[in-house]
């Protein structure tokens, strides 16, 4: 029962959210609005079960002293100062702006900025001609990196933006299509599997 | 380890400083590059340079001060284009972390362009579960957003006057880092017809080109130098045209450094088999 | 509903305005700009709103024309109940639009006249109708969605019978998931924990729900040789499927003493401080295996290369298909799209899921057939059949 309950469930939600999209009548978009409504009820409890586990996992660390226990101070006071900022003065207050410019705005472009290093030390790494194959993709790299730049037309009077065209427009395209109908027919058989009560990882253990 | 040996394993700590001083040492010398636009962001620029005066459109702005370096060029590009032929604009704050950034620079180019809140454009606020909303906008945008941004009433904006839904407006181009580009497509334009065009970033760019050669997406502003094209276009040089030359040069580095792999992987393996 | 009250209640008002402005403005100057009308709009298309749940009704007009002395604001639609009116005004459209949508209080199977009104004068279209609007049942524009999906659900079922009636399928090697054993092995062997982040992706995305099944998997072993699984997660409700996928993983392998809930994690729905906070358990925990499983986008590359520094094994498998380049330049293994959902029929064995997987080969194949012969006949005999047949349109 306690497993048979919940595949029940889940079929009966499915197959009506199935139908439901063939279907434009007033009533079964009422049945996919109150979905909506109750992912977002669950959302929202979800939401403070996880905001209580961050914070009893980074206070623990803090009474235990545990390694890096200082961290923690900074997660959680980040967490607190943040949100009271927020709701005292919403997003118009001036420490608020000031935290936004001058804290989260500088450490999230920090963050995202590392992909240039890391893009570069993984190509000077990963892009060796060990195979045909492996060269191929290396020309094809070398070909669109220097093709999107202004100096790669510059070089070559136009021949590398020209290729690069070429490979973004049809093998690139080729083989994002042929992936992205791999993955539709995957999650279409992954969906199906999750319906009938094949697959239930998701609900602990078989 | 011989000299080949060692140039295939240089320390990452190295790859880093090199490639810090390739971005640093263009930024100090200005170096001006000729950009050439290509017919992916010519077509957004046509479609918003077509329109009549008057005309609005819809840009959804969703991302953070992350993937900012790479879309605040292109939405300050779009923008100024927009205000200087009277299009109106209906900016979308989707992204909560992006909400304050996005607000900020639609201020900035409104000032510097002479434009008017409420008359030239209108900022929605955030709101979470973009494919609801998405549909909701898709029958009238009061429904999500009966109030703008600043918590005004939408039927007080003059702009808004006669502005229902999609079928008031010319052209959904969303500037985006995010799945929210799916969600236009699927949830917006696919249900609603609205001709749609993308701001992205460069790595997400390269995803949507099926799209573009289906005719779902009508053009595509992909990166720093989809930015650099449009503002090529509009004739006024800014970040992104003076990013090309930092871009440019950081690529010629990965690819030496790649060329510099791939001649010490060569040389050492022919070493190894003479020794054999 | 009280939203919807007052959003009405504004919007009657604001057509009260509209409509007041221009009896104001008829009477003032209406007759005196009629002359500058050259041609007045013409209505060419009304409609019910197809695929809908009715309560909607089309209106499409050719503009008008008019002098350049005089541009009008707009049109106003006007609605009635017969073709000699009273109508009523219902909406605004500026003047560079020639499409309007009715949704005001449409009554279903009831006929409805429009016209089309040109503000400041007292031009009108001639009066189209009548017109109903009704529900559908079935949307037309997705039949090609829901053939396929019926010959899928059919195939899947008709296989699943042939594997519960003991069809052995047979099932390429894949070298990722081969990998998961020895991966497990090596962290066990050096004494520390594994990494398993299950993505940015919802408890409900497909390829979250494939990597909670390589998760259960991984955590049973994790069990089995004693060592420590760390879960980071991007979504509360991921954090609770993920702490009870392990929780019985850990039960099933006779080790409930060894589970750890705090293990298991919610960290933040942001992505970058995500990534930084992963990035800070890769360099101070140092795992040595990381498994990067389900929804990834740019922080990819960050995580896969932290990792990498950080000395561990990386099995990573995405559908983001931009995303899989950058974990196989940095990871030792990639499960690329689709493989990632073949785990769980790979790892079990079981009939039925493998027959779900073969139900998935067939479909391809119908697919690749299709294309081929789109792309025969367009080319070849210049027959866009086969292009219409996968047309969706769902408008």
């Amino acid at each position: 029962m306690k497993r048979q309950l919940p595949i029940a469930i889940t079929f009966i939600c499915a197959f009506i959210l199935t139908v439901q999209y063939f279907v434009p009548h007033r009533s079964f978009e009422m049945m996919y609005e109150v979905s909506n409504v109750w992912l977002q009820i669950i959302g929202f409890f979800a939401t403070l079960l996880g905001i209580l586990s961050l914070v009893l996992n980074h206070w623990e660390k803090v009474k235990y002293k545990q390694e890096n226990w200082i961290y923690s101070i900074v997660a959680l006071a980040g967490l607190a100062g943040m949100t009271l900022v927020g709701l005292i003065g919403s997003q118009d207050n001036p420490v608020f702006e000031w935290l936004y410019n001058f804290i989260l705005s500088p450490i999230q472009a920090t963050m995202f900025s590392l992909l240039a290093f890391f893009i570069a030390s993984a190509a000077y790494r990963a892009f060796r001609a060990r195979t045909t194959i492996a060269t191929i993709l290396l020309l094809a790299a070398i070909v669109v990196m220097l093709g999107r730049v202004p100096i790669g037309a510059y070089i070559s009077g136009g021949l590398f933006p020209w290729l690069a065209d070429i490979l973004l427009n049809y093998p690139n395209v080729a083989a994002k299509r042929a992936i992205i109908m791999g993955v539709g027919l995957g999650a279409a058989a992954t969906s199906l599997k999750v319906m009938l009560g094949i697959e239930r990882s998701y609900m602990g253990s078989d | 380890m011989t000299f080949f040996e060692k140039i295939t394993l240089i320390d990452r700590r190295i790859v880093f400083i090199v490639i810090a001083l390739a971005v640093i040492i263009p930024l100090l010398l200005r170096v001006d590059l000729p950009i050439k636009v290509t017919p992916e962001v010519k077509k957004v620029y046509d479609i918003i340079d077509e329109l009549p005066p008057g005309s609005v459109i819809v840009m959804p702005c969703e991302y953070a001060p992350d993937t900012m370096a790479e879309l605040e060029p292109m939405l300050f590009a779009v923008l100024r284009h927009c205000f200087r032929k009277d299009i109106k604009v209906i900016g979308c704050l989707f992204f909560p972390t992006g909400v304050k950034l996005i607000e900020q620079e639609f201020k900035q180019i409104a000032e510097e362009q002479g434009a008017v809140y409420g008359e030239d454009y209108v900022l929605l606020g955030y709101r979470p579960y973009p494919a609801v909303v998405i549909m909701s906008m898709g029958q009238d945008f009061r429904q999500s957003f009966p109030e703008d941004y600043y918590g005004t009433s939408l039927d007080a904006l003059p702009m808004m006057k006669g502005v229902k839904n999609y079928d008031d407006t010319e052209l959904v181009l969303t500037i985006n880092a995010t799945s929210g580009v799916d969600f236009w497509l699927i949830y917006g334009r696919e249900r609603y017809g609205f001709r749609y065009a993308l701001g992205v970033t460069a790595v997400m760019a390269a995803d949507y080109y099926s799209y573009l050669n289906s005719g779902q997406v009508e053009g595509i502003i992909g990166g720093l130098k989809g930015a650099a094209e449009y503002e090529s276009l509009i004739d006024y040089g800014d970040l992104a045209t003076m990013g090309m030359s930092i871009q440019s040069f950081v690529h010629i580095v990965i690819v030496l450094f790649i060329i510099i792999g791939n001649v010490g992987y060569f040389a050492s393996r022919g070493k190894q088999r003479g020794r054999r | 509903m009280g939203t919807s009250v007052v959003h009405l209640a504004r919007l009657r008002l604001f057509l009260f305005i509209i409509l007041f402005s221009s009896i104001i403005g008829q009477a003032a100057f209406g007759a005196e700009n009629d002359w500058l009308i050259t041609k007045p709009p013409l209505i060419n298309k009304l409609y019910d709103t197809p695929n809908d749940h009715g309560k909607s009704i089309k209106i499409e007009w050719l503009s008008a024309e008019y002098d350049s002395a005089f541009i009008p604001e707009g049109y106003i639609i006007q609605r009635a109940d017969s073709p000699q009116g009273p109508f009523d005004s219902i909406g605004f459209v500026p003047i560079v639009n020639n499409l309007y949508t009715d949704y005001e209080d449409v009554i279903n199977k009831k006929d409805y006249y429009y016209r089309v009104a040109v503000t400041g004068t007292d031009i009108t279209s001639p009066v189209e109708g009548p017109v109903q609007a009704s529900g559908q049942w079935f949307h037309t524009g997705k039949t090609t969605t829901f053939v396929f999906s019926v010959v899928f659900c059919a195939m899947a079922i008709a296989i699943l019978i042939f594997a519960r009636r003991g069809v052995q399928f047979y099932i390429r090697p894949i070298g990722g998931i081969n990998a998961i054993d020895d991966a497990i092995g090596r962290a066990t062997e050096m004494g520390k924990p594994i990494l398993f982040v299950p993505g940015l992706g919802t408890a409900s995305d497909v390829a979250t729900i494939a990597a909670f099944t390589i998760m259960e998997r991984v955590a049973k072993k994790t069990a089995e040789y004693q060592s420590r699984v760390i879960v980071p997660c991007y979504y509360p409700e991921t954090m609770i499927v993920a702490q009870e996928v392990v929780k019985s993983a850990f039960m099933d392998a006779g080790r409930p003493d060894m589970f750890n809930s705090k293990n298991i994690f919610y960290v933040t729905t942001d992505q970058f401080p995500y990534t930084a906070a992963v990035n800070g358990i890769m360099l101070r925990d140092k795992p040595a295996t990381n498994f990067f499983l389900g929804k990834f986008y740019a922080e990819s590359l960050v995580l896969a290369e932290t990792g990498f520094e950080a000395g561990a094994i990386q099995i990573a498998g995405t559908d983001e298909p931009i995303q899989i380049p950058f974990f196989v330049a940095a990871c030792d293994y990639t499960l690329i799209g689709e493989e990632l959902y073949a785990a769980s029929a790979y790892l079990s064995r079981d009939p039925m899921r493998l027959g779900t997987l073969k139900a998935q080969d067939w479909g391809k194949a119908i697919l690749v057939v299709i294309l081929v012969l789109g792309i025969v006949t367009a080319s070849v005999f210049g027959s866009d059949f086969f292009i219409r047949m996968l047309d969706v349109n769902v408008n």
